[in-house]
């Protein structure tokens, strides 16, 4: 990672004093660190979800009598949610796609069926839910349920969050256009949304299909 | 209050008139103090018509040196706080023998040495820390700002918020009683059901997320924002160990995140994480409090042994010896210190085996930082010593920290650790390794860039005062600690029924007393500085013949850092420039693009704590509207696209000019 | 090193974004495609049982998941170590070494810690 060192600026006198400052600075457009930096915070977001797995890992198996995974989990469903997530992740894909040939209207499309692929994926959650609330199946039933519903719960709180990034930036690309601003704003909710889906992989291997299998 | 209790309880909450202590003389004599001290500060600023200044320069400011003096402003203030609870625990444990029972009751003891570990690692430890890599790090990597300057002044006023709600507890309500760590099952629902761990955990959680954003941005900065030719290895030494520092904040915080949003989840949503029945397992908590708070004191001691690397190549004279060994030094500190977190809990019972691994790499751990003592003593060795204050607090951190050091391998053996864990010898141990590092540190470090931040120096007689208050005061209040923990005291005990014991409580209490004298030095200390600037004054803006970038700039630095990016040939790259030749460029300018003030930091942060306070109290009403408007804020703010601005080329010529005007009046 | 002053002058069209990995249709499709098998293998073990061995069938679906991350990773992250020279890439190292630290040893440390507690205690039941 190291390169050698620069010497830049006009015309470079003939003595042996090297130049130490830059003389000709373009000023740049700025948030040239905003990616790196936004990866970074899904760095430590990874960690949070790293700690709610442990979490699930050692309270998984305490079910306190009460129901237990082969109990709960409709694997048919969760499959069905999965591909709502996984469609979403390839239809973001199309918009960037689109974003980058600056087709605003098609992206913009892409974008609203991104939208409505995660929302089906948290409606489909939702009511998952409420039917395991509805038999018994209560966060506060055991530590099982407490760290499965505040796993899956914070996963889904983060799609939640994502959609609602989703709508405004959509809005404001309709409001200013495809500028420089909203293109790294893109891009950064394009990470965010491709980690939800990193995550829900560790989700739906770990708590649904092992839980099934313990 | 009102006649319908379930009225009072919708609009208010648990909060009643039995909130407030009207019954405690010590808190109502400290709401006095407070009080009449605010007033006084507020009219002060109204009468002197200094809010306007205050708010445009400083509130809404995202100059990272603005934003790095406040948060050590915020650290100073807190660590009178602090001190204050000291005080209070070194007084009642010197008199509480004999069938007394001193003059605290166990419910306002309890809460005093909880107060007193969680302002001092969060509000005291922290600010200071994040200050100094604030101020500093832009200035020494020939950078004008962070990477993300509005999220900056939000890490800022975040931390403030917390502060404010550990603040509150004091007159509103209670504090928690658990220790600074509040370990369930203490501090679950069913021990601890008043508002006192809900705000710690409202604060802390607010405090973070501003100490996480802080990571991620000075992270980028370094990263991606250094002048061109300075490669990483040739950045200076504080800049490496604020890049672990940051690294270390990234990766360790998420967990303090998720651990106290379970317990939080406990208290409000009776889950059972940490509970003793329904699957719960409390130990989980320990574990994953301690994988957050190993890596958190090594958070706190790496900008202190950047400070000490700086400061002894400066007043040595010297290139620091050994500034690879420094780096990978540093490095490997960053990385073991994720391998060390059970030493905490050595009887906790995970066996042989596990203690045992713990154990070794504890003991690994201490051979990088004493690769680097190593490092500071050759570079002394054949230097020009110059005995400036910053130099004296090294002098004291290397004898301190060592003796710190050593005790801390010998509780890294579990069997030793067996009889003094939670005895005083720990309490000894860490606050010999925070006070003699950390604590040191931080005053080398703010004796050693006060002139470049303000344009004059310290006023050296009360700075040595101050120090040898404190360097005589903490072995006085410390080194009986160790004795008494050899012989069996345990920690944040209120009463003592051994008589022999408290010879050696009264000789940490006058320790204390001297290290009261040493805060009261350092503060005469800055007001005899201001009164005598012009006698003080730095002239040149290298007043050290320091080695690092920032010592290029005028003191105070202009708004803009660099009238021109540096170009980096060398290490100690200031250095090479004096020696090479270097000269002032003395034309030229060109406009320089700059970020803009914003209020949404102050804005997000105070509806934050009032989301906080909401949230301990039970005011569901007022939660549910703060954080809709928390919302609805942060997406309003992400509607403004004109964050920045062009400094206007004449201004630049009339700064570099008064600047050249000053040089050559000196020359 | 790169520096604030030389690269990134605001991104023109073409100009590679993230230092050198474009998004391609081609690419999103075959992360599309791979994501979907990789899902649809797992779900099936478990569903039919066809593996028999229940200890199998737990190391197969991890693995799958693995493989189906570094999918994620590269097609729809375009992880490279060129990105950011090298940063992405060495965060995400650090990530996964500090989530495996977290993971395992918490997994260990908690183990250890609930096997000496006395007296033997089923977690499964009530208390």
């Amino acid at each position: 990672m190291d390169a050698p060192a620069k010497t830049t600026g006009a015309g470079q006198a003939a003595s042996a004093t090297p130049v130490f400052y830059l003389e000709d600075e373009h000023a740049h457009a700025g948030g040239g660190s905003t990616m790196l930096g936004f990866w970074i915070y899904l760095m430590s977001d990874c960690l949070i979800f790293a700690c709610l797995f442990a979490t699930y890992g050692v309270l998984g198996g305490s079910y306190a009598a009460g129901p237990a995974p082969k109990d709960l989990f409709d694997l048919p469903l969760v499959a069905v949610n999965t591909s709502m997530l996984l469609f979403s992740s390839i239809t973001y894909g199309f918009a960037v796609l689109a974003m980058d040939k600056n087709r605003v209207g098609q992206m913009q499309a892409w974008l609203a069926i991104t939208a409505l692929f995660g929302a089906a994926f948290i409606g489909i959650e939702l009511t998952e839910f409420a039917h395991m609330i509805h038999e018994g199946a209560t966060p506060q039933r055991s530590a099982f349920l407490s760290s499965f519903f505040t796993l899956v719960g914070t996963h889904g709180l983060h799609v939640t969050f994502g959609l609602i990034w989703l709508g405004t930036l959509m809005f404001q690309v309709w409001q200013h256009g495809l500028i420089e601003a909203n293109k790294r704003r893109l891009m950064c909710l394009s990470m965010f949304w491709h980690f939800l889906d990193v995550v829900w992989i560790g989700v739906f291997t770990f708590v649904y299909l092992m839980g099934v299998l313990r | 209050m009102l006649d319908n209790p379930g009225l009072q309880k919708a609009i208010f909450g648990r909060l009643t008139l039995e909130s407030f202590p009207f019954h405690e003389p010590i808190l109502v004599a400290t709401f006095v103090g407070v009080a009449l001290g605010g007033a006084a500060v507020v009219g002060a600023i109204t009468y002197y018509r200094l809010w306007g200044y205050l708010w445009r320069e400083w509130f809404t400011s995202v100059d990272h040196k603005r934003i790095g003096v406040m948060y050590i402003i915020l650290g100073l203030i807190m660590l009178l706080r602090g001190f204050a609870d000291a005080l209070m625990m070194r007084l009642q444990q010197a008199i509480a023998f004999n069938g007394s029972e001193g003059y605290l009751p166990a419910h306002h003891y309890d809460q005093i040495f909880t107060a007193h570990g969680v302002i001092m690692i969060f509000f005291v430890a922290m600010p200071l820390v994040t200050g100094l890599m604030n101020y500093v790090v832009p200035l020494q990597i020939g950078a004008r700002d962070v990477a993300f300057p509005f999220l900056n002044n939000f890490s800022f006023w975040m931390t403030v918020s917390g502060a404010m709600l550990v603040m509150m507890s004091l007159f509103v309500g209670e504090f928690a009683r658990t220790g600074w760590l509040a370990y369930p099952p203490l501090s679950n629902i069913g021990y601890s059901p008043d508002v006192g761990v809900d705000y710690y955990i409202w604060a802390l959680q607010i405090a973070g997320v501003g100490t996480l954003l802080s990571g991620v941005n000075l992270i980028a900065t370094i990263v991606k924002m250094r002048a061109p030719g300075m490669t990483m290895m040739k950045m200076p030494v504080f800049t490496w160990t604020a890049l672990c520092t940051n690294v270390l904040i990234v990766a360790a915080f998420p967990v303090l995140t998720a651990v106290l949003a379970l317990l939080g989840l406990d208290r409000y949503a009776g889950t059972n994480f940490f509970t003793n029945d329904f699957g719960g397992n409390p130990m989980m908590y320990v574990n994953l409090i301690w994988i957050w708070g190993h890596p958190e004191v090594y958070i706190l001691i790496l900008p202190a042994f950047g400070v000490f690397s700086e400061v002894t190549s400066t007043f040595s004279g010297k290139r620091l010896f050994g500034y690879t060994s420094m780096v990978y030094a540093t490095v490997v500190i960053t990385i073991l210190s994720y391998l060390v977190w059970l030493h905490h809990f050595f009887t906790m019972g995970s066996g042989a085996s596990v203690n045992s691994f713990f154990g070794i790499t504890t003991m690994i751990i201490s051979i990088p930082t004493g690769a680097k003592m190593f490092n500071w003593l050759f570079t002394m060795y054949r230097g020009r010593i110059r005995y400036e204050l910053p130099m004296m607090w090294t002098i004291a951190f290397m004898l301190t920290f060592v003796i710190g050091g050593m005790t801390g391998v010998l509780l890294a053996v579990p069997p030793a650790d067996f009889v003094l864990h939670n005895s005083l010898f720990l309490i000894a141990h860490f606050h010999n390794v925070i006070i003699g590092g950390v604590v040191f540190g931080m005053f080398a470090g703010i004796a050693y860039w006060f002139p470049k931040v303000t344009g004059f120096k310290l006023d050296p007689f009360w700075g040595k005062m101050s120090f040898w208050f404190w360097v005589s005061g903490f072995y006085l209040a410390f080194m009986p600690l160790y004795v008494l923990g050899l012989m069996g005291v345990t920690r944040r005990l209120r009463v003592f029924d051994d008589p022999s014991l408290q010879i050696w409580f009264v000789i940490a209490a006058i320790g204390a007393v001297l290290i009261l004298f040493g805060i009261l030095s350092f503060l005469v200390q800055i007001f005899v500085s201001i009164r005598n600037r012009e006698a003080l004054r730095d002239l040149t803006g290298d007043p050290w013949n320091g080695r690092t970038l920032e010592w290029s700039t005028s003191s105070p630095p202009p708004p803009y850092n660099f009238a021109f990016t540096p170009v980096v040939h060398d290490n100690d790259a200031w250095w090479d420039m004096k020696q090479r030749g270097y000269a002032r460029p003395l034309g030229g300018y060109k406009p320089i693009h700059m970020p803009r003030n914003t209020s949404a930091g102050i804005i997000l942060a105070g509806i934050s704590g009032v989301l906080g306070f909401a949230l301990i109290w039970y005011i569901w009403w007022l939660a549910a509207v703060s954080f809709v408007a928390l919302l609805a804020t942060a997406i309003g703010h992400t509607f403004n696209y004109n964050r920045d601005f062009n400094i206007p080329v004449d201004e630049v010529i009339r700064t570099e000019g008064a600047r050249t005007k000053l040089l050559s009046g000196q020359a | 090193m790169s520096t604030e002053a030389h690269v990134n002058h605001g991104s023109h069209a073409g100009h590679d974004r993230d230092g050198g990995v474009h998004a391609t249709l081609g690419g999103y499709l075959i992360g599309f495609g791979l994501s979907a098998v990789l899902t649809a293998i797992p779900f099936w073990l478990v569903m039919s049982g066809v593996l028999g061995n229940k200890e199998a069938t737990v190391v197969a679906v991890m693995a799958f998941a693995a493989v189906q991350i570094v999918v994620h990773m590269i097609f729809f992250l375009h992880m490279s170590p060129r990105s950011e020279d090298g940063w992405t890439m060495m965060a995400l190292i650090f990530t996964l070494v500090m989530v495996l630290i977290t993971l395992a040893g918490s997994l260990w440390v908690m183990y250890h810690l609930n096997t000496n507690m006395m007296p033997s205690h089923d977690m499964s039941r009530l208390p």
